[in-house]
Protein backbone atom coordinates (compact mmCIF):
# COMPACT_ATOMS: atom_id res chain seq x y z
CA UNK A 1 0.00 0.00 0.00
CA UNK A 2 1.24 3.69 -0.46
CA UNK A 3 1.97 5.58 2.20
CA UNK A 4 0.65 8.71 1.01
CA UNK A 5 -1.05 11.15 3.39
CA UNK A 6 -2.20 13.93 1.01
CA UNK A 7 -0.63 17.02 -0.89
CA UNK A 8 1.29 19.85 0.25
CA UNK A 9 1.89 23.29 -1.86
CA UNK A 10 5.57 24.21 -1.50
CA UNK A 11 4.74 27.60 -0.84
CA UNK A 12 1.79 28.13 1.38
CA UNK A 13 1.60 24.79 3.19
CA UNK A 14 -1.89 24.69 2.55
CA UNK A 15 -2.86 20.69 2.58
CA UNK A 16 -5.62 18.98 -0.50
CA UNK A 17 -6.17 15.77 -0.83
CA UNK A 18 -3.84 13.04 -2.65
CA UNK A 19 -5.77 13.54 -6.60
CA UNK A 20 -4.56 14.63 -9.79
CA UNK A 21 -3.87 18.39 -8.92
CA UNK A 22 -0.22 20.07 -9.20
CA UNK A 23 -0.80 23.83 -8.29
CA UNK A 24 -2.03 24.85 -5.20
CA UNK A 25 -5.38 26.80 -5.84
CA UNK A 26 -4.87 29.71 -3.64
CA UNK A 27 -1.07 30.68 -4.38
CA UNK A 28 -0.59 28.73 -7.78
CA UNK A 29 2.94 26.90 -5.77
CA UNK A 30 3.72 23.76 -6.55
CA UNK A 31 2.15 20.47 -4.55
CA UNK A 32 3.82 18.27 -3.49
CA UNK A 33 3.60 14.49 -1.97
CA UNK A 34 3.40 13.89 1.58
CA UNK A 35 3.76 10.95 3.32
CA UNK A 36 3.49 9.12 6.60
CA UNK A 37 6.65 8.55 7.67
CA UNK A 38 5.82 7.23 11.00
CA UNK A 39 4.52 4.12 9.76
CA UNK A 40 6.97 3.77 6.56
CA UNK A 41 9.58 3.52 9.36
CA UNK A 42 8.02 0.55 11.24
CA UNK A 43 8.04 -1.38 8.01
CA UNK A 44 10.62 -0.17 6.07
CA UNK A 45 14.22 -2.59 6.15
CA UNK A 46 16.92 -3.35 4.05
CA UNK A 47 16.02 -6.47 3.93
CA UNK A 48 12.36 -5.80 2.95
CA UNK A 49 13.88 -3.41 0.10
CA UNK A 50 16.27 -6.69 -0.80
CA UNK A 51 12.92 -8.92 -1.32
CA UNK A 52 11.46 -6.25 -3.83
CA UNK A 53 11.80 -6.40 -7.08
CA UNK A 54 15.12 -5.59 -9.05
CA UNK A 55 13.15 -2.46 -10.28
CA UNK A 56 12.02 1.30 -8.78
CA UNK A 57 9.26 -0.77 -7.25
CA UNK A 58 11.56 -1.99 -4.94
CA UNK A 59 11.49 1.06 -2.70
CA UNK A 60 7.55 1.06 -2.87
CA UNK A 61 7.23 1.99 0.40
CA UNK A 62 8.45 5.63 -0.55
CA UNK A 63 6.99 5.92 -3.46
CA UNK A 64 3.26 7.77 -3.85
CA UNK A 65 1.51 4.79 -5.93
CA UNK A 66 0.03 1.17 -4.93
CA UNK A 67 2.49 -1.27 -5.85
CA UNK A 68 0.47 -4.01 -5.85
CA UNK A 69 0.42 -4.17 -9.62
CA UNK A 70 2.64 -1.45 -10.89
CA UNK A 71 2.75 -0.11 -14.48
CA UNK A 72 6.40 -1.52 -14.84
CA UNK A 73 8.22 -2.12 -17.45
CA UNK A 74 11.33 -2.48 -15.31
CA UNK A 75 12.91 0.85 -14.66
CA UNK A 76 15.61 1.43 -12.52
CA UNK A 77 17.94 -0.64 -10.55
CA UNK A 78 20.64 0.40 -13.48
CA UNK A 79 24.41 -0.11 -13.48
CA UNK A 80 26.90 1.82 -10.99
CA UNK A 81 29.67 1.01 -12.93
CA UNK A 82 33.11 1.80 -11.04
CA UNK A 83 34.83 4.18 -13.78
CA UNK A 84 38.27 3.77 -13.73
CA UNK A 85 39.55 4.67 -17.05
CA UNK A 86 37.67 7.96 -16.80
CA UNK A 87 38.43 8.63 -12.97
CA UNK A 88 42.54 8.15 -14.34
CA UNK A 89 41.97 10.40 -17.05
CA UNK A 90 40.12 13.27 -14.53
CA UNK A 91 42.48 12.11 -11.38
CA UNK A 92 39.56 10.75 -9.52
CA UNK A 93 40.01 7.53 -7.99
CA UNK A 94 36.91 7.12 -6.65
CA UNK A 95 34.47 7.65 -9.45
CA UNK A 96 31.57 6.04 -10.20
CA UNK A 97 29.17 6.01 -13.52
CA UNK A 98 25.05 5.87 -12.55
CA UNK A 99 23.87 4.41 -16.15
CA UNK A 100 20.95 5.54 -16.84
CA UNK A 101 20.64 5.28 -20.15
CA UNK A 102 19.73 1.51 -20.14
CA UNK A 103 16.22 2.26 -19.01
CA UNK A 104 13.81 0.16 -21.06
CA UNK A 105 13.10 3.26 -22.93
CA UNK A 106 16.67 4.23 -22.47
CA UNK A 107 16.40 7.12 -20.32
CA UNK A 108 15.56 7.85 -16.78
CA UNK A 109 12.50 9.03 -17.53
CA UNK A 110 11.02 5.42 -16.93
CA UNK A 111 11.55 6.05 -13.39
CA UNK A 112 8.84 8.93 -13.20
CA UNK A 113 6.14 8.23 -15.42
CA UNK A 114 6.23 4.35 -14.28
CA UNK A 115 5.22 6.43 -10.84
CA UNK A 116 2.80 8.45 -12.87
CA UNK A 117 1.38 5.97 -15.35
CA UNK A 118 0.69 3.68 -12.21
CA UNK A 119 -0.89 6.58 -10.31
CA UNK A 120 -3.37 7.26 -13.35
CA UNK A 121 -4.36 4.13 -13.49
CA UNK A 122 -5.61 3.62 -9.99
CA UNK A 123 -7.41 7.29 -10.76
CA UNK A 124 -9.26 5.48 -13.14
CA UNK A 125 -7.63 7.53 -16.43
CA UNK A 126 -7.78 5.85 -19.59
CA UNK A 127 -5.02 8.21 -21.18
CA UNK A 128 -1.81 9.33 -20.30
CA UNK A 129 -0.45 12.50 -22.14
CA UNK A 130 2.82 14.17 -22.53
CA UNK A 131 4.69 17.04 -23.90
CA UNK A 132 8.40 16.40 -24.87
CA UNK A 133 11.37 16.83 -27.14
CA UNK A 134 11.82 12.73 -26.92
CA UNK A 135 12.70 10.73 -23.96
CA UNK A 136 9.86 11.27 -22.42
CA UNK A 137 7.18 10.90 -25.10
CA UNK A 138 9.27 7.36 -25.43
CA UNK A 139 8.76 6.71 -21.91
CA UNK A 140 4.79 7.67 -22.03
CA UNK A 141 3.80 6.17 -25.15
CA UNK A 142 5.57 2.92 -23.66
CA UNK A 143 4.02 3.07 -20.20
CA UNK A 144 0.50 3.60 -22.18
CA UNK A 145 1.40 0.55 -24.08
CA UNK A 146 2.50 -1.43 -20.96
CA UNK A 147 -0.56 -0.26 -18.77
CA UNK A 148 -3.26 -0.90 -22.23
CA UNK A 149 -4.06 2.65 -22.06
CA UNK A 150 -4.05 5.14 -24.53
CA UNK A 151 -1.09 7.15 -24.97
CA UNK A 152 -1.21 11.35 -26.49
CA UNK A 153 2.18 12.47 -27.05
CA UNK A 154 2.60 16.46 -27.99
CA UNK A 155 5.67 17.21 -29.78
CA UNK A 156 7.05 19.77 -31.95
CA UNK A 157 6.81 19.55 -35.21
CA UNK A 158 10.54 20.09 -36.07
CA UNK A 159 12.01 16.98 -33.68
CA UNK A 160 14.22 14.83 -34.78
CA UNK A 161 12.90 11.84 -36.56
CA UNK A 162 14.86 9.10 -34.27
CA UNK A 163 13.26 10.80 -31.42
CA UNK A 164 9.39 10.39 -33.49
CA UNK A 165 10.24 6.89 -33.96
CA UNK A 166 11.40 6.27 -30.50
CA UNK A 167 8.13 7.02 -29.52
CA UNK A 168 5.81 6.21 -32.42
CA UNK A 169 6.74 2.32 -32.22
CA UNK A 170 4.70 2.12 -29.16
CA UNK A 171 1.71 3.57 -31.32
CA UNK A 172 0.90 6.67 -29.26
CA UNK A 173 -1.28 9.16 -30.85
CA UNK A 174 1.34 11.66 -31.98
CA UNK A 175 0.46 15.40 -31.66
CA UNK A 176 3.43 17.35 -34.08
CA UNK A 177 2.65 20.99 -32.67
CA UNK A 178 3.50 23.76 -35.72
CA UNK A 179 4.66 26.29 -32.93
CA UNK A 180 7.57 27.33 -30.84
CA UNK A 181 8.43 25.48 -27.81
CA UNK A 182 6.83 28.05 -26.21
CA UNK A 183 3.87 28.02 -28.01
CA UNK A 184 3.37 23.63 -27.68
CA UNK A 185 3.28 24.83 -23.75
CA UNK A 186 1.05 27.14 -23.61
CA UNK A 187 -1.81 24.64 -25.88
CA UNK A 188 -0.69 21.53 -23.71
CA UNK A 189 -1.37 23.16 -20.95
CA UNK A 190 -5.08 24.15 -21.93
CA UNK A 191 -5.15 20.89 -23.39
CA UNK A 192 -4.96 19.54 -19.84
CA UNK A 193 -7.81 21.85 -18.64
CA UNK A 194 -10.36 20.81 -20.45
CA UNK A 195 -9.38 16.71 -20.89
CA UNK A 196 -10.19 13.76 -18.91
CA UNK A 197 -6.21 13.05 -19.36
CA UNK A 198 -3.46 12.23 -17.06
CA UNK A 199 -0.53 14.44 -18.46
CA UNK A 200 2.26 12.68 -16.71
CA UNK A 201 4.39 16.24 -16.26
CA UNK A 202 1.18 18.43 -15.43
CA UNK A 203 -1.81 17.04 -13.44
CA UNK A 204 0.64 14.00 -12.59
CA UNK A 205 3.65 16.11 -11.31
CA UNK A 206 3.62 15.54 -7.80
CA UNK A 207 3.83 11.97 -8.44
CA UNK A 208 5.76 11.84 -11.35
CA UNK A 209 8.80 13.59 -10.16
CA UNK A 210 8.68 11.33 -6.75
CA UNK A 211 9.96 8.51 -9.09
CA UNK A 212 13.72 10.58 -9.79
CA UNK A 213 14.09 9.92 -6.22
CA UNK A 214 14.71 6.00 -6.51
CA UNK A 215 18.32 7.71 -8.29
CA UNK A 216 19.28 8.65 -5.15
CA UNK A 217 17.84 5.38 -3.12
CA UNK A 218 19.58 2.86 -5.69
CA UNK A 219 23.13 4.34 -5.71
CA UNK A 220 22.98 4.73 -2.06
CA UNK A 221 21.66 0.51 -1.73
CA UNK A 222 24.81 -0.25 -4.75
CA UNK A 223 27.75 1.84 -2.25
CA UNK A 224 26.39 0.00 0.42
CA UNK A 225 23.98 1.97 2.15
CA UNK A 226 26.07 5.32 1.94
CA UNK A 227 26.31 8.45 -0.24
CA UNK A 228 28.93 9.90 -1.97
CA UNK A 229 30.69 12.90 -1.28
CA UNK A 230 29.51 14.67 -4.74
CA UNK A 231 27.24 13.73 -7.25
CA UNK A 232 27.10 15.73 -10.57
CA UNK A 233 23.67 15.45 -12.20
CA UNK A 234 22.24 17.22 -15.47
CA UNK A 235 19.07 19.32 -14.95
CA UNK A 236 16.24 20.77 -16.87
CA UNK A 237 13.29 21.89 -14.69
CA UNK A 238 15.81 21.07 -11.71
CA UNK A 239 13.10 18.13 -10.55
CA UNK A 240 15.41 15.19 -10.73
CA UNK A 241 18.34 17.22 -9.28
CA UNK A 242 15.89 18.28 -5.87
CA UNK A 243 14.74 14.35 -5.91
CA UNK A 244 17.75 13.12 -5.38
CA UNK A 245 18.83 15.10 -2.45
CA UNK A 246 15.32 13.76 -0.63
CA UNK A 247 16.12 10.72 -1.50
CA UNK A 248 19.25 10.70 0.16
CA UNK A 249 17.94 12.75 3.21
CA UNK A 250 15.00 10.35 2.89
CA UNK A 251 16.87 7.59 3.45
CA UNK A 252 19.21 9.26 6.55
CA UNK A 253 16.22 10.25 8.54
CA UNK A 254 14.36 7.03 8.39
CA UNK A 255 17.81 5.63 9.52
CA UNK A 256 18.57 3.50 6.46
CA UNK A 257 22.15 5.12 5.86
CA UNK A 258 24.55 2.57 8.10
CA UNK A 259 26.11 4.21 11.12
CA UNK A 260 23.46 7.05 10.73
CA UNK A 261 20.92 7.58 13.35
CA UNK A 262 17.11 8.66 12.09
CA UNK A 263 15.84 11.68 12.91
CA UNK A 264 12.48 13.02 12.89
CA UNK A 265 10.94 14.33 9.38
CA UNK A 266 9.81 18.01 11.18
CA UNK A 267 7.30 20.53 9.32
CA UNK A 268 8.42 20.63 6.00
CA UNK A 269 9.11 16.96 4.59
CA UNK A 270 10.48 17.95 1.15
CA UNK A 271 12.87 20.55 2.33
CA UNK A 272 14.45 18.44 5.43
CA UNK A 273 18.04 17.68 5.97
CA UNK A 274 20.16 15.25 7.72
CA UNK A 275 23.22 16.54 8.97
CA UNK A 276 24.80 13.17 7.98
CA UNK A 277 24.18 13.99 4.46
CA UNK A 278 27.07 16.14 3.81
CA UNK A 279 26.65 15.02 -0.34
CA UNK A 280 27.57 18.29 -2.23
CA UNK A 281 25.51 18.61 -5.55
CA UNK A 282 26.33 19.83 -8.44
CA UNK A 283 24.15 21.01 -11.48
CA UNK A 284 25.24 20.44 -15.01
CA UNK A 285 23.44 22.26 -17.76
CA UNK A 286 24.33 23.57 -20.99
CA UNK A 287 25.53 26.88 -21.50
CA UNK A 288 22.68 27.69 -24.80
CA UNK A 289 20.01 26.55 -21.75
CA UNK A 290 21.07 27.42 -17.83
CA UNK A 291 18.63 29.44 -15.97
CA UNK A 292 19.36 27.77 -12.76
CA UNK A 293 23.40 28.23 -13.19
CA UNK A 294 22.92 31.58 -14.58
CA UNK A 295 20.97 32.30 -10.64
CA UNK A 296 23.33 30.21 -8.95
CA UNK A 297 26.39 31.93 -10.44
CA UNK A 298 25.33 35.60 -9.91
CA UNK A 299 24.01 34.75 -6.50
CA UNK A 300 20.20 35.57 -7.41
CA UNK A 301 17.41 33.83 -5.84
CA UNK A 302 15.34 34.39 -8.89
CA UNK A 303 15.19 32.03 -12.01
CA UNK A 304 15.08 34.34 -15.33
CA UNK A 305 13.51 32.50 -18.03
CA UNK A 306 15.85 31.84 -20.79
CA UNK A 307 15.34 31.01 -24.50
CA UNK A 308 16.81 27.63 -25.10
CA UNK A 309 19.69 27.14 -27.45
CA UNK A 310 21.46 24.49 -27.07
CA UNK A 311 22.15 21.18 -28.62
CA UNK A 312 21.24 19.60 -25.36
CA UNK A 313 17.73 19.22 -26.10
CA UNK A 314 16.55 17.46 -23.04
CA UNK A 315 17.90 19.76 -21.02
CA UNK A 316 16.25 22.81 -23.01
CA UNK A 317 13.93 24.19 -20.64
CA UNK A 318 14.19 27.89 -20.24
CA UNK A 319 11.59 27.93 -17.60
CA UNK A 320 12.49 25.63 -14.97
CA UNK A 321 9.57 24.19 -12.95
CA UNK A 322 11.54 23.72 -9.88
CA UNK A 323 14.38 26.18 -10.63
CA UNK A 324 14.63 28.14 -7.43
CA UNK A 325 14.09 24.89 -5.08
CA UNK A 326 16.81 23.31 -7.45
CA UNK A 327 19.01 26.28 -6.50
CA UNK A 328 18.44 26.18 -2.83
CA UNK A 329 19.65 22.30 -2.88
CA UNK A 330 22.63 23.98 -4.43
CA UNK A 331 23.26 26.42 -1.82
CA UNK A 332 22.26 23.95 1.23
CA UNK A 333 24.31 20.78 0.40
CA UNK A 334 27.08 23.75 -0.64
CA UNK A 335 27.75 22.19 -4.23
CA UNK A 336 27.72 24.30 -7.34
CA UNK A 337 26.56 24.67 -10.72
CA UNK A 338 28.63 25.03 -14.12
CA UNK A 339 27.17 25.75 -17.40
CA UNK A 340 29.08 23.74 -19.96
CA UNK A 341 30.54 25.67 -23.14
CA UNK A 342 27.94 23.84 -25.70
CA UNK A 343 31.69 22.89 -27.98
CA UNK A 344 32.02 20.82 -25.14
CA UNK A 345 29.30 18.79 -24.44
CA UNK A 346 30.10 16.23 -27.66
CA UNK A 347 33.68 16.01 -26.32
CA UNK A 348 31.93 14.95 -23.12
CA UNK A 349 30.13 12.27 -25.15
CA UNK A 350 33.16 11.08 -26.63
CA UNK A 351 35.27 10.67 -23.35
CA UNK A 352 32.69 8.45 -21.96
CA UNK A 353 32.69 6.57 -24.45
CA UNK A 354 36.06 6.36 -25.23
CA UNK A 355 37.15 5.30 -21.62
CA UNK A 356 33.89 3.44 -20.42
CA UNK A 357 32.14 2.06 -22.98
CA UNK A 358 29.04 4.08 -22.66
CA UNK A 359 27.36 6.20 -25.13
CA UNK A 360 25.31 9.06 -23.76
CA UNK A 361 23.25 11.47 -25.18
CA UNK A 362 23.88 15.52 -25.33
CA UNK A 363 22.73 15.45 -21.78
CA UNK A 364 25.07 13.25 -20.59
CA UNK A 365 28.00 14.94 -22.47
CA UNK A 366 26.92 17.78 -20.15
CA UNK A 367 27.72 15.91 -16.98
CA UNK A 368 30.86 14.53 -17.99
CA UNK A 369 32.19 18.01 -18.78
CA UNK A 370 30.77 19.18 -15.62
CA UNK A 371 32.56 16.47 -13.95
CA UNK A 372 36.03 17.18 -15.98
CA UNK A 373 35.95 20.88 -15.26
CA UNK A 374 34.86 20.62 -11.28
CA UNK A 375 37.97 17.74 -11.16
CA UNK A 376 40.29 20.12 -12.82
CA UNK A 377 39.03 23.36 -10.91
CA UNK A 378 39.86 21.08 -7.19
CA UNK A 379 36.47 21.10 -6.40
CA UNK A 380 36.18 17.05 -6.28
CA UNK A 381 39.09 15.98 -4.30
CA UNK A 382 41.23 12.96 -5.93
CA UNK A 383 39.97 9.94 -3.32
CA UNK A 384 36.38 11.68 -2.72
CA UNK A 385 33.37 9.78 -3.72
CA UNK A 386 32.14 10.91 -7.01
CA UNK A 387 29.00 9.81 -8.96
CA UNK A 388 28.14 10.96 -12.44
CA UNK A 389 24.75 10.62 -13.58
CA UNK A 390 24.12 9.56 -17.05
CA UNK A 391 20.62 9.39 -17.74
CA UNK A 392 20.32 9.39 -21.33
CA UNK A 393 21.33 7.13 -24.54
CA UNK A 394 23.06 8.14 -26.96
CA UNK A 395 21.37 6.06 -29.78
CA UNK A 396 18.63 8.81 -29.51
CA UNK A 397 21.17 12.01 -30.09
CA UNK A 398 23.11 10.39 -32.72
CA UNK A 399 23.17 12.89 -35.26
CA UNK A 400 25.25 15.01 -32.66
CA UNK A 401 28.54 12.62 -32.81
CA UNK A 402 28.36 11.81 -36.39
CA UNK A 403 31.83 13.74 -37.11
CA UNK A 404 33.37 10.37 -35.45
CA UNK A 405 31.80 8.24 -38.29
CA UNK A 406 35.09 8.23 -40.31
CA UNK A 407 36.05 4.46 -41.87
CA UNK A 408 38.93 2.68 -43.16
CA UNK A 409 37.61 2.61 -46.80
CA UNK A 410 39.19 -0.69 -48.42
CA UNK A 411 39.16 -2.84 -51.45
CA UNK A 412 38.16 -6.79 -50.33
CA UNK A 413 41.79 -7.00 -51.06
CA UNK A 414 44.74 -7.75 -48.47
CA UNK A 415 47.04 -5.55 -50.07
CA UNK A 416 44.59 -2.34 -50.36
CA UNK A 417 43.59 -2.93 -45.95
CA UNK A 418 46.91 -2.80 -45.32
CA UNK A 419 47.58 0.76 -47.51
CA UNK A 420 44.63 2.39 -45.44
CA UNK A 421 46.17 1.29 -42.46
CA UNK A 422 49.81 2.34 -43.00
CA UNK A 423 48.20 5.62 -44.10
CA UNK A 424 46.00 5.98 -40.84
CA UNK A 425 48.36 5.00 -38.50
CA UNK A 426 50.82 7.86 -40.29
CA UNK A 427 48.32 10.18 -39.93
CA UNK A 428 47.50 9.16 -36.39
CA UNK A 429 51.43 9.76 -35.80
CA UNK A 430 51.96 6.44 -34.98
CA UNK B 1 -16.41 32.63 -21.97
CA UNK B 2 -12.87 31.02 -20.72
CA UNK B 3 -10.65 31.39 -17.92
CA UNK B 4 -6.99 31.00 -18.09
CA UNK B 5 -4.20 31.43 -16.01
CA UNK B 6 -0.54 32.38 -17.17
CA UNK B 7 2.52 33.81 -15.81
CA UNK B 8 4.20 36.47 -17.72
CA UNK B 9 7.74 37.51 -17.31
CA UNK B 10 9.09 40.84 -17.94
CA UNK B 11 12.45 41.39 -18.60
CA UNK B 12 14.29 45.29 -17.90
CA UNK B 13 13.25 47.11 -20.96
CA UNK B 14 9.50 46.12 -20.39
CA UNK B 15 9.25 46.48 -17.15
CA UNK B 16 7.83 50.07 -17.13
CA UNK B 17 5.33 49.41 -19.63
CA UNK B 18 1.72 49.25 -19.10
CA UNK B 19 1.22 45.65 -20.65
CA UNK B 20 -1.60 44.63 -18.73
CA UNK B 21 -3.61 47.51 -18.82
CA UNK B 22 -3.32 47.50 -22.58
CA UNK B 23 -3.99 43.94 -22.66
CA UNK B 24 -7.55 45.08 -20.40
CA UNK B 25 -8.14 48.06 -22.60
CA UNK B 26 -7.74 46.98 -26.02
CA UNK B 27 -8.69 43.54 -25.63
CA UNK B 28 -11.98 42.19 -24.24
CA UNK B 29 -10.09 40.44 -21.53
CA UNK B 30 -10.61 40.66 -17.76
CA UNK B 31 -7.40 40.50 -15.89
CA UNK B 32 -6.77 39.38 -12.56
CA UNK B 33 -3.54 39.66 -10.89
CA UNK B 34 -3.30 37.08 -8.18
CA UNK B 35 0.53 36.82 -7.53
CA UNK B 36 3.26 39.19 -8.36
CA UNK B 37 6.92 40.66 -7.73
CA UNK B 38 8.75 43.46 -9.81
CA UNK B 39 11.06 44.90 -9.32
CA UNK B 40 14.05 47.56 -11.09
CA UNK B 41 15.33 44.96 -13.81
CA UNK B 42 12.62 41.64 -14.11
CA UNK B 43 9.06 41.24 -12.95
CA UNK B 44 6.61 38.63 -12.96
CA UNK B 45 2.98 38.23 -12.81
CA UNK B 46 0.16 35.78 -12.48
CA UNK B 47 -2.74 36.63 -14.24
CA UNK B 48 -6.44 35.35 -14.33
CA UNK B 49 -7.56 36.23 -17.62
CA UNK B 50 -11.75 36.04 -18.15
CA UNK B 51 -12.76 36.52 -22.00
CA UNK B 52 -13.99 34.24 -24.69
CA UNK B 53 -11.02 32.13 -25.78
CA UNK B 54 -10.45 33.85 -29.01
CA UNK B 55 -10.12 37.06 -27.22
CA UNK B 56 -7.53 35.64 -24.75
CA UNK B 57 -5.77 34.01 -27.17
CA UNK B 58 -5.44 37.00 -29.47
CA UNK B 59 -4.65 39.28 -26.56
CA UNK B 60 -1.53 36.88 -25.33
CA UNK B 61 -0.13 36.65 -29.15
CA UNK B 62 -0.37 40.79 -28.28
CA UNK B 63 1.63 40.42 -25.36
CA UNK B 64 4.01 37.64 -26.47
CA UNK B 65 4.73 39.70 -29.31
CA UNK B 66 5.12 42.15 -27.34
CA UNK B 67 8.31 41.26 -25.72
CA UNK B 68 6.90 39.84 -22.58
CA UNK B 69 7.39 35.94 -21.95
CA UNK B 70 3.69 33.87 -21.71
CA UNK B 71 4.28 30.57 -19.78
CA UNK B 72 1.71 27.86 -18.28
CA UNK B 73 1.68 29.23 -14.09
CA UNK B 74 3.24 25.84 -13.21
CA UNK B 75 6.68 26.35 -15.64
CA UNK B 76 7.65 24.83 -18.73
CA UNK B 77 6.06 21.75 -19.58
CA UNK B 78 7.78 20.53 -21.76
CA UNK B 79 10.20 17.89 -20.96
CA UNK B 80 13.13 16.02 -22.66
Amino acid sequence: MAFIKGLKCRECGREYPGDALNVCDFCFGPLEVIYDYVTISEVISHERIAEGPLSIWRYQDLLPAEADDPVDIMAGYTPLMKARNLGKRLGLNNLYIKNDSVNPSFSFKDRVVSVAATKAVEFGYETLACASTGNLACSVAAHAARAGVDAVVFIPADLERGKVIGAAVYNPTLVAVEGTYDEVNRLCSEVSDNYHWAFVNINMRPYYAEGSKTLGYEVAEQLGWRVPDHVVVPSASGAMFTKIWKGFNELACLGLLDGVDPLPFGADQNTVHHPAVTTRMHMAQAAGCSPIVSAWENHRNQIRPVRPDSIAKSLAIGNPADGIYALRVIRESEGSGYAVPENQVVEGIKLLAETEGVFTETAGGVTVSTLKYLAETGAIGPDELTVAYITGNGLKTQEAVEEVVNPLLVKPMMGSFEAALESRMASAGV
Amino acid sequence: MARQRVRFTFSADLVREPIIYRLGHDFDVVTNIRRADVRADMGWVILELDGSDDEIQRGLAWVADSGVRVDPIAGDVIEG
